[in-house]
């Protein structure tokens, strides 16, 4: 899918909504009661923190039937004060674009190309390959007889996108196996 | 951050090093403009003009990789006229600390230099220690083996005329820099330092924010309103991920990771990794509860808790570890057959990436987490490659957004914020809680059912049970910790212990969930309220450890336990009642846990940094915990076109060359590359561009890979604003659009009579092969910048050297 003139507009038509407003004094409640809500009246709201930088600036998520409808800066969050950046503001996007994945896709060794694959097979035979590679080079004494309990076979890098929690999981999971080859964004 | 987003207001005088807030951190920079409104001062120290220099007060122009030898001349400075904040530094630093009297340096080189292991013996590195086992102390600062007047004479030759020798800044610059920034070290002034990858990424990155934390200590700026050193994180989440230590070298809450040579057993692990002072007493109940929030039941007194369940690590491959660099050189010999990737693209972020595609395509498997295709997902059919000759099985799953799960993450201020789920998820997507945990639970069935297999017990008995759709609450619940016999959550870790009564994954996020209900859930904390007008907002999300937004506080009282600034107390000490006023927790003893009586500021006067032993922070850092020595000292970037004009040491003595064929470094100087490169971000992508560069908004914005180049060095190779130009190192060579233009500009260094003139050019990593964009037309090229870079890191992080490397550049 490649940029439309459309979305271009569409992107133009808010700039021009902002100089038009210029002269208005915000509160800091921000835009809501100044521009009509027409689009997200009747909607649900739901609070996030934006999925980007460190800064950890406050989102409002606009639903209606489950679906979303707009994201704006949090007006309450005390960092951000209901601003965004070119980011921030593009968070819908992350949501509604068609080319999130949707199916898990695998690729055979030496194949050039994907294959759709059911969510259950590729769990278990995910599982399957872990164990394989621990149990092939499983390191449980050092030489000099102590328990290590430790594989260099496996490797599991990343999380910084993620939340605390599955962070904590991913950590507790590897290390139960007994992976060293543990690292994270903040390495680089 | 040891301060927050908000606590940038108070400062007097904001330093923006190796960082750039206003296009990567763009919201921070509503609070550095408000300081600046109440008339702070903005000093902005980048090799490139950026958007945060465009509103500096001061732009100093360094170049890349010379922040030792800047730093060390602001405290040369600072010394000689007197501008350090002198109670302070007697009062809350080791500076009046005696050192081992046979410790040396000389030529660049510390005592202790071991050549041919490239590595020291730190045994110098010492205080001097009296009969009783304590250092020796002169609080006069006038014995010439004091840390202070080591320090002194260390960076005494550190000369401004040195100085802009090494960093190219004219001294004139360098006086107004320091003169501006020393003014902070009066007493009841705050200068923040704020920094990020143009900091670290470096060959001396620890080093380099050594020597930034020198100046803070010196000027008393730690522990203030507006003060402090505010490591800028690149992504919502790095910090926690930090915390929940996916690093290889710890377990969550910043312990070690055991070894097989130092802890075979609990009881070595708790002895050695337990100091017999400071707040880390108290490990064993954080280390224990960990077991037992892993082991559950089956972590038991009698068998050390299940200690032997946790990994030990070795030496590492070659030696040096299992951090992200030797991971990479490890799997490129074959050793590695398996990795699972969680939401991380290292095709565009790995250093020297020809090799770390070469390193890919040896694995049996790969399994990525993902919203979108990654680059990484995708390295088998990536411009060039033998997609036939790859071998590598891979699963690409899809992955929930933030907006489609529910969970906390941790802002650079440490303050653990609350995300709720907006919508389901597409198709067959979950979140990577989901993940992990159905990945734990196959797991678990197929060691349970296969008699054969290899030591099942650390995965079968793994305590896990958060349901088959698993409920983020309870993991929550988890981390902040509970009291096993009633499965009471705990208020914070003060109640933890090493008897296996409790279970905590992360101690020093205990407290953020501190009761059963999810109205107990601090992270989602709303309150607006800010009762000292200071940004503190206390009732706001919940800060790490113990929601104390400002760490190390009591350094913002003087030692009688009066503010420096009463504008901007964070503490009020009533010298007649005896009694504390608190708007900030507390970051030292102020009242007796048993009695309630409060504890005078006397006693935590002698120890404001409670983490360390010695209860003062270091100037010095002793028991080579740096490995480079104990005062951060200038070395040159592994690539550089200078000869070190600071000693006959050209780079860091101690780090880690590595030599496999594919680590191809250029000579000291070298004539086919004598550009200086150095890369970026940019405000509109993010990261390795996995998520901007599949959105059409970021896409239209910033489509296309550019290379910053000065006029001049257009001139001279006939190249034209928009020519599309081949960057080239030794390791590899990237195509990108040439963006003629004076943020860049050349560099004239050198030692007296050995100047010459450097130019350096500026890449933005953020693009490469896959995506909605890959940042050029050409569908056989790859943009990645990081083709070029070496894989080398730092000796103590091994964080990749991306901030200076050498390429040379031709129009196409």
């Amino acid at each position: 899918m490649g940029i439309t003139r459309r979305t271009f507009i569409k992107g133009l038509g808010s700039g021009i909504t902002a100089v038009g407003l210029a002269d208005v004094v915000l509160p800091r409640s921000g835009w809501a009661g100044v521009v009509a809500p027409a689009k997200t009246k009747d909607s649900q709201v739901t609070t996030s923190i934006c999925p980007f930088c460190g800064v950890g600036c406050g989102l409002i998520a606009h639903t209606k039937g489950g679906k979303l409808i707009n994201v704006e800066g949090d007006p309450d969050h005390p960092i951000n004060q209901g601003s965004l950046c070119s980011k921030g503001e593009a968070v819908f996007e992350v949501v509604t674009s068609p080319r999130r994945l949707k199916k898990v896709r695998y690729r055979a060794p030496g194949s050039d190309l994907w294959e759709e694959k059911s969510l259950d097979w590729a769990m278990t035979t995910l599982a399957q390959r872990v164990k394989a590679t621990r149990d092939a080079a499983f390191i449980a004494k050092s030489p000099t007889g102590v328990t290590v309990n430790r594989t260099e076979a496996l490797a599991a890098i990343g999380g910084s996108p993620l939340n605390n929690e599955e962070c904590y999981l991913i950590a507790k999971l590897s290390r139960a196996l007994g992976i060293v080859y543990l690292e994270t964004q903040a390495r680089l | 951050m040891t301060n927050h987003w908000n606590d940038l207001a108070n400062s007097d005088c904001v330093m923006i090093i190796g960082c750039n807030p206003a296009e990567n951190h763009p919201l921070s920079f509503k609070w550095i403009t408000k300081a600046m409104d109440k008339g702070a001062k903005l000093i902005v120290v980048d090799p490139r003009f950026t958007r945060s220099v465009a509103k500096a007060d001061l732009h100093v122009r360094l170049r890349p990789g010379t922040d030792i030898a800047l730093m060390g001349g602001l405290i040369n400075y600072v010394l000689e006229n007197n501008l350090f904040h002198k109670d302070y530094v007697a009062n809350y630093t080791n500076a009046a600390f005696i050192v081992n009297k046979d410790f040396t340096f000389h030529d660049g080189l510390f005592s202790g230099y071991d050549q041919a292991k490239r590595a020291y013996n730190p045994a110098t590195w010492s205080y001097e220690l009296d009969a009783e086992k304590k250092p020796v102390t002169d609080p006069t600062l006038a014995n010439p083996r004091c840390v202070f007047q080591i320090m002194k004479q260390f960076y005494a030759r550190y000369t401004m005329e040195m100085v802009a020798a090494v960093t190219g800044v004219p001294k004139e610059r360098l006086l107004e820099m320091a003169t501006t920034f020393g003014a902070t070290g009066q007493p009841g002034k705050a200068g923040t330092l704020l920094y990020a990858m143009g900091g670290t990424q470096h060959t001396t990155g620890v080093q380099i924010i050594r020597s930034y934390t020198l100046l803070q200590q010196l000027l008393g700026n730690m522990g203030l309103p507006g003060g402090g050193i505010n490591a800028l994180r690149g992504e919502n989440n790095v910090q926690g991920a930090t915390d929940m230590a996916l690093l290889f070298n710890t377990v969550p809450g910043y312990m070690a990771i055991p070894s097989e040579a130092a802890h075979p057993t609990l009881k070595d692990y708790l002895e050695k990794e337990t100091p017999k002072a400071s707040f880390w007493i108290n490990k064993p109940k954080f280390f224990v509860s960990l077991l037992k929030a892993f082991w559950g039941e089956a972590a038991q007194k009698g068998n050390d808790f299940a200690y032997d369940y946790l990994p030990k690590i070795g030496k590492g491959y070659q030696g040096s570890g299992y951090s992200f660099i030797p991971l990479f050189e490890a799997m490129n010999e074959g050793a590695i057959k398996g990795m699972l990737v969680w939401g991380m693209n290292p095709a565009v972020s790995a250093p020297n990436l020809t090799q770390a595609y070469s390193a890919l395509g040896k694995l049996e498997w790969l399994a990525a987490f993902d919203l979108w295709e990654t680059d990484t997902s995708v390295f088998w059919k990536r411009p060039g490659a033998k997609t036939k000759d790859i071998k590598t099985e891979v699963f690409l799953f899809p992955a929930a957004d933030s907006l489609e799960k529910e969970g906390s993450v941790s802002n650079s201020g440490r303050w653990i914020q609350w995300r709720y789920q907006a919508v389901k998820p597409h198709g067959d997507a979950q979140s990577d809680l989901w993940y992990a945990n159905r990945l734990a639970l196959e797991l678990k069935k197929l060691y349970k059912d296969d008699p054969q297999a290899v030591c099942p017990d650390p995965i079968v008995k793994l305590d896990w049970n958060y349901g088959e759709a698993p409920d983020v609450h309870l993991v929550a619940k988890e981390i902040n910790g509970y009291t096993v016999s009633d499965k009471k959550q705990v208020a914070n870790f003060l109640g933890l212990k090493d008897d296996g009564a409790t279970a905590c994954g992360c101690w020093i996020y205990s407290g953020f969930y501190p009761g059963p209900d999810k109205k107990d859930n601090k992270a989602a904390a709303r309150g607006t309220k800010d009762p000292t007008g200071l940004g503190l907002y206390p009732g706001w999300a919940f800060a790490w450890p113990v929601n104390r937004r400002i760490i190390y506080n009591r350094c913002s009282l003087d030692p009688q336990g009066q503010p420096w600034n009463k504008d901007k107390a964070l503490f009020a000490w009533n010298p007649v009642a005896k009694t504390w006023k608190n708007f900030d927790v507390p970051d030292f003893k102020w009242i007796d846990p048993a009695t309630k009586v409060h504890v005078g500021p006397e006693e935590s006067a002698k120890a404001p940094f409670l983490m360390l032993p010695e209860g003062k922070s270091r100037i010095f850092v002793p028991g080579g915990l740096c490995k480079e020595g104990p005062l951060p000292e200038h070395y040159e970037a592994l690539e550089c076109p200078f000869v070190n004009p600071m000693s006959a040491q050209q780079s860091n003595p101690v780090m880690k060359v590595w030599k496999s064929e594919l680590d191809r470094v250029a000579q000291v100087c070298d004539p086919k590359y004598p550009i200086i490169a150095t890369t970026f971000r940019l405000t509109e992508h993010w990261q390795t561009g996995t998520m901007t560069r599949n959105l059409t908004w970021q896409a239209e914005l910033i489509p296309e890979m550019f290379v910053e180049i000065s006029p001049t060095l257009a001139r001279a190779r006939g190249i034209k604003a928009g020519d599309w130009v081949q960057v080239k190192s030794v390791r590899g060579e990237v195509r990108a659009r040439a963006e003629v233009t004076r943020r860049v500009a050349p560099f004239c260094c050198g030692k007296e009579g050995f100047t010459s003139t450097v130019e350096m050019v500026a890449l933005p990593w953020h693009f490469g092969f896959a995506g909605l964009i890959t940042g050029g037309p050409d569908s056989q090229q790859n943009y990645a910048a990081n083709q070029l870079s070496p894989m080398v890191g730092d000796a103590n992080t091994m964080i990749p050297e991306y901030k200076v490397f050498l390429v040379d550049v031709q129009k196409v």
